[in-house]
């Protein structure tokens, strides 16, 4: 955990109410792919956590979606304004474990942390395939991105309206990637209809509200096969072994 | 001048007054990576009872202006675990004092796991709960009867001969004959106040935000409240008081050490801001100077 000040270099819509917010910071190592930061909002006592879609050396891309008073408030900030994280939270997607073929299923704003467990399996010399999901078409975000980063990418929309008709389970069943191992970020409905049709070896990026996002409170535990665990300390990211789904 | 901004808990020496509150510092160790524990005037350990509990589900956190309010419902691995594992390990990484805080659902829960915190080397002080909003039986019904506070201190008291400090809720009408009946009871000190039980609804999904319906509030907004049971409770005990609620800086340590208190708990800054504790540590000194404070323990109790 580190808190740092970072300024705003951009915050941009990029769909309907989701916003990529690019911030500078002199000096500071990049994040491991999947770990989250928590921003200071003006005006709200908690900070908000956020996923980290990519990360490098001085430079941090979020994104975000509006979702209340916290998220708008920071959408209205502007370029050149200041913002207080706390970065480096949560332990972030296991890279080592896939061999040679990973798979990255992401649903709505939970597929913000795939670009950079995108890059990273690539330059570890992995091959990539994506499943996105999303209601309809004016939601579809970062499927360029992957591509762009070297991902085989197949959306799903639940209206038909891009790619496949219907969910990410139904894109699983239809595309039938071959893959090693898998990584799944995206709402908890998601996740848990996923879960049973997944193999073993793979993991999951949890979600639930947070107080502090640094394993103070206990705000945000969820029971796990080892016992309770705190999403924002232990996880966000457990293997799907851990998960007593 | 060097500021002396050292305090006495029960027989204690703590290098400065400021001290992390149960249930917002995780099992203690977390934030050694962070910072050196050994700056902390002592450490309260996460709230324990005699068997381990999940708590409460989720959500457990609602922000409010001012704070939050939380309903984690005493999540913690049981007083066994407490004692041979969790108070060790946050022992080896700092000599800081450590507090075991202690709830129950009966007076015997509470004596039972007083004893087996007596008996760890590692627990310096022990902390009573009997003001916690998010339990179901139990909890805070012990703060709010002079008589029911007086059995748990009782029972505490014969169980350990380490400092005995009982905590207390705000959820009364009048402290002043609770705070009295520990006194009366042996109990070393008194720890004041927990969070105040509050509720918040989701209007667009009608729906009380919390999963289990009501919480803790606390944060900020409490500060003023905090301080006036202090003030009200050091005026009729002898004993040392803990002021808690919502302190989150330097000027508000001095504030609630005018009020009465010996020592103050920091709880829901830590959540904002990991590093508030050794933030509010480093401006001590500099606002002593200020306000012409040479000893911090000279302005306990002044208003």
């Amino acid at each position: 955990m580190e808190k740092r000040i970072y300024t705003i270099a951009a915050n941009t819509p990029v769909a309907p109410a989701v916003y990529r917010l690019e911030l500078t910071s002199d000096g500071v190592p990049g994040l491991r792919a999947g770990q989250f930061v928590e921003v200071a909002v003006p005006g709200k006592y908690l900070r908000r956590p956020l996923s980290v879609s990519l990360s490098e050396p001085g430079r941090l891309t979020l994104l975000y979606k509006v979702v209340g008073g916290g998220t708008a408030a920071l959408a209205a900030m502007e370029p050149g304004a200041e913002l207080e994280l706390l970065t480096g939270l949560g332990n972030g997607f296991d890279i080592e474990a896939c061999r040679e073929k990973a798979l990255l299923i992401g649903g709505g704003i939970g597929v913000a942390p795939l670009p950079q467990l995108c890059r990273d399996l690539r330059a570890a010399g992995k091959q990539v395939w994506a499943i996105l999901g999303f209601n309809t078409a004016s939601e579809l975000i970062l499927r360029d991105e992957l591509e762009a980063l070297g991902a085989t990418v197949h959306v799903a929309t639940m209206d038909g309206s891009a790619g496949i008709r219907g969910l990410v389970t139904d894109a699983l069943r239809q595309v039938r990637p071959d893959f090693d191992y898998y990584y799944v970020c995206g709402p908890m409905p998601m996740m848990r209809a996923l879960y049973p049709l997944l193999p073993e070896a793979g993991e999951f990026s949890l979600e639930e509200r947070m107080g502090c996002g640094t394993g103070l409170c206990f705000g945000c535990t969820i029971a796990t096969i080892d016992g309770p665990k705190r999403i924002c300390h232990d996880g966000p990211v457990f293997k799907k072994n851990m998960l007593p789904w | 001048m060097v500021k002396d901004t050292s305090v006495t808990l029960g027989g204690i020496r703590l290098k400065n007054p400021v001290i992390p509150a149960s249930g917002t510092f995780g099992f203690g160790f977390e934030m050694a990576e962070s910072y050196d524990l050994n700056r902390l005037g002592a450490i309260v350990l996460k709230g324990t009872t005699l068997e381990p509990r999940f708590g409460n589900p989720t959500p457990r956190i609602a922000e409010c202006p001012g704070g939050l309010l939380n309903a984690v419902g005493l999540q913690n691995p049981g007083i066994d675990a407490l004692v041979s594992d969790i108070a060790p390990r946050v022992r080896n990484l700092c000599d800081t004092p450590l507090i075991a805080n202690i709830s129950g659902f009966s007076v015997d829960e509470y004596g039972i796991c007083c004893e087996k915190a007596d008996a760890c080397d590692s627990i310096d002080i022990v902390e009573v709960n009997i003001s916690c909003p998010n339990v179901h039986q139990g909890g805070m019904t012990f703060g709010t009867d002079p008589a029911a506070a007086a059995a748990v201190t009782r029972r505490a008291r014969q169980a350990t001969r380490k400092p005995l400090f009982i905590k207390l809720t705000p959820n009364v009408s009048d402290i002043v004959p609770i705070a009295k009946a520990c006194e009366e009871e042996g109990a070393d000190g008194l720890t004041l106040i927990n969070t105040l039980p509050g509720m918040r609804i989701d209007i667009r999904r009608r729906k009380p935000v919390l999963a289990n319906r009501t919480g803790g509030f606390s944060g900020p907004a409490l500060f003023p409240i905090a301080v006036r049971f202090v003030n009200q409770a050091a005026a009729a005990c002898r004993i040392p008081i803990i002021g808690c609620g919502g302190v989150s800086a330097a000027e508000d340590v001095i504030e609630m050490m005018m009020a009465g208190a010996t020592a103050v708990q920091v709880g829901s800054a830590n959540l904002r801001d990991p590093l508030a504790c050794p933030t509010i540590i480093d401006a001590l000194p500099a606002l002593m100077e200020q306000l012409n404070i040479d000893k911090l323990e000279d302005i306990i109790g002044i208003i």
